[in-house]
């Protein structure tokens, strides 16, 4: 029987995202905390950090403990025309911490749909992660992009691949001025540059992104646009959605939609996602890819409400008090739905609402 | 209520000053007291002064929505924000600094004393140069003078530290100068009031320049 008081906010969080994931024909996904090191060696840019923790196993083989979900999941995917695999998983992954620079085990959630995907597909995973965190707090917002969107500025411009990577930096910064020095220091002219920093300036509700797009010159017989606007039609009404083109996830991995998801009084990103066609493409897949991952451990804090006390009752015995009376009234405590802690002196650190001494 | 994290001292106060002159003053600040926030709730504001160098990781860890810092504080610590304006203030460059005779030849480990570990690391790294880091928290110039390290890595401004103790600069590593940082999910949840100020603000570096 499960008494969802004791159940932790985190724990009641993934107990709603498992079953919502399960009524959209999402199935669960376990996998080993340990994988081949040489999966992660191939594909070293698309994880988050480079810090992946090694071990030899008996037979010599180096292995990693986790820093990634997606890329296990892909490798072990198959392929058939027509078919999704839609899967869903609560897994710890190990990775140094962007702050702290030290290890970390962080828990995600989250779902990936694999195969044969096409504008649906990407609206359900979108839509799902909207529900993902409505189910945690209503105060939440998806922040949506498309890589083709920056592509096509990019190519506009022009430049190198190190001004590519340059400047990505800098619009994930949403910073105007480092883009005017990158474009100084690549060479790019004063019209780049002015695109670029009114690019980063594009922010917010879709029918005001869609006006600000179409003056800076990017129509919508742009493919990548109009992909985004189909999604954004569908999830009109349905989902607390915004664009921001700051979102720029590595070009070589992902290509499509890329998003992040914020809840109010979380001070980062707890959701990311995006669609990772080329990272398939890469290991070697047809097909296509699109899933998120939610950092539970973010949300932990979360409608934590604290009681104030760790037990209801302390039950306090002596040492000739017969344990078959002790029993009886531990269990006619929990039958009367309290917890209850037996001892035969007060613990020091123990917090009980109420303290009952027992006669012998 | 928007949250802003100062850095005490000289920059500070200029900074508060550009927040008031945009219209987003807090008179208590200016009162001689121990208090640690000082806020004008009619501004829906709160200011706070601490150490330069955690300015970032209040920001970024959303006990600010915003906050002010070098751009050498922003290289060391790689903090996962948006950096919206060069305030233009603050004005100085990390540099590599050494005995005015010293001489590097390439030939051997080259020891380097910082307080900015990773920004040294990176330089170095870049041009696959081998290097021993020797981190401090402060007094860097005396490194090489006490022949604890070859080089020192640091904030130069005016340069008359070094010249007094026969130091000199022997390369530029970038210039820096005071950045105003925002925290990205506060920035979902209060844009517009984060853009008015970071638009106020602009205006003044603007007028300024």
């Amino acid at each position: 029987m499960l008494d969802e008081k004791y159940l932790k906010s985190e724990e009641r969080i993934i107990f709603a995202l498992r079953s919502l994931y399960s009524k959209y024909g999402y199935l669960p996904y376990k996998m080993s905390k340990f994988e081949e090191y040489d999966l992660y060696a191939k594909n070293k840019e698309f994880l988050v950090s480079d810090g992946v923790i090694t071990f030899t196993d008996t037979n010599g083989k180096l292995l990693a403990l986790k820093p990634d979900v997606t890329l296990s999941i892909i490798k072990n995917a198959t392929e058939a025309k027509g078919v999704k695999q839609k899967v869903y998983y609560s897994e710890n992954v190990y990775r140094v911490s962007g702050s702290t620079r030290q290890y970390k085990e962080i828990m995600q959630t989250g779902l990936e749909c694999i195969g044969d995907i096409d504008l649906y597909d990407v609206c359900e995973v979108v839509s799902l992660s909207a529900k993902s965190l409505e189910a945690i707090s209503k105060d939440y917002v998806i922040e949506i992009s498309h890589m083709g969107i920056l592509s096509a500025v990019l190519e506009k411009i022009g430049g190198s691949e190190g001004f590519f990577a340059e400047i990505a930096e800098c619009i994930r910064k949403k910073s105007q001025h480092e883009i005017i020095e990158c474009c100084e220091k690549y060479g790019v002219d004063k019209n780049g540059a002015n695109l670029l920093c009114e690019f980063v300036t594009v922010y917010g509700a879709p029918s005001v992104v869609f006006e600000k797009l179409s003056a800076l010159g990017l129509e919508d017989s742009l493919p990548a646009i109009k992909e985004l606007k189909s999604l954004c039609a569908l999830l009109d009404g349905k989902a607390q959605i915004s664009l921001d083109f700051s979102i720029v996830n590595d070009m070589n991995y992902y290509n499509g939609i890329v998003f992040n998801g914020f809840i109010k009084g979380v001070c980062e990103c707890v959701l990311f996602g995006g669609r990772y066609d080329k990272l398939l493409t890469k290991m070697g897949k047809s097909g296509g890819g699109v899933g998120f991952a939610i950092y539970t451990d973010l949300i932990a804090g979360i409608n934590k409400e604290s009681k104030g006390y760790d037990v209801d009752v302390l039950l306090i015995y002596k040492d000739e008090t017969p344990y078959k009376k002790v029993e009886d009234a531990v269990e006619w405590l929990v039958s009367q739905g309290k917890s209850v802690s037996a001892q035969k002196s007060i613990p020091e650190k123990l917090r009980y609402k109420e303290l009952k001494e027992m006669e012998d | 209520m928007i949250n802003v994290a100062l850095p005490k001292g000289r920059l500070g106060e200029k900074v508060y000053n550009m927040f008031a002159q945009s219209g987003y003053d807090c008179p208590s600040i200016l009162e001689n007291n121990r208090k640690l926030i000082f806020e004008n709730p009619q501004k829906g504001i709160r200011f706070f002064w601490v150490k330069p160098s955690d300015v970032s990781i209040y920001v970024e860890r959303g006990a600010a929505d915003i906050g002010v810092c070098g751009k050498d504080i922003l290289l060391e610590y790689e903090p996962d924000v948006y950096e919206l304006l060069d305030l233009n203030i603050g004005k100085c460059k990390m540099a590599v600094a050494a005995k005015k005779e010293f001489y590097d030849d390439n030939s051997s480990t080259l020891r380097v004393a910082t307080k900015f570990a990773n920004i040294a690391s990176k330089h170095y790294a870049s041009k696959c140069r081998d290097i021993d880091i020797i981190k401090l928290n402060g007094s860097i110039e005396l490194a090489p003078i006490l022949d604890l390290s070859d080089v020192i890595v640091d904030i130069v401004e005016t340069g008359t530290t070094l010249k007094e103790n026969n130091l000199e600069v022997k390369e530029t590593i970038v210039p820096i100068s005071a950045r105003l940082i925002v925290n990205k999910a506060s920035f979902k949840f209060k844009t517009e009031k984060i853009e008015n100020i970071a638009a106020m603000l602009k205006a003044q570096v603007e007028a300024n320049d």
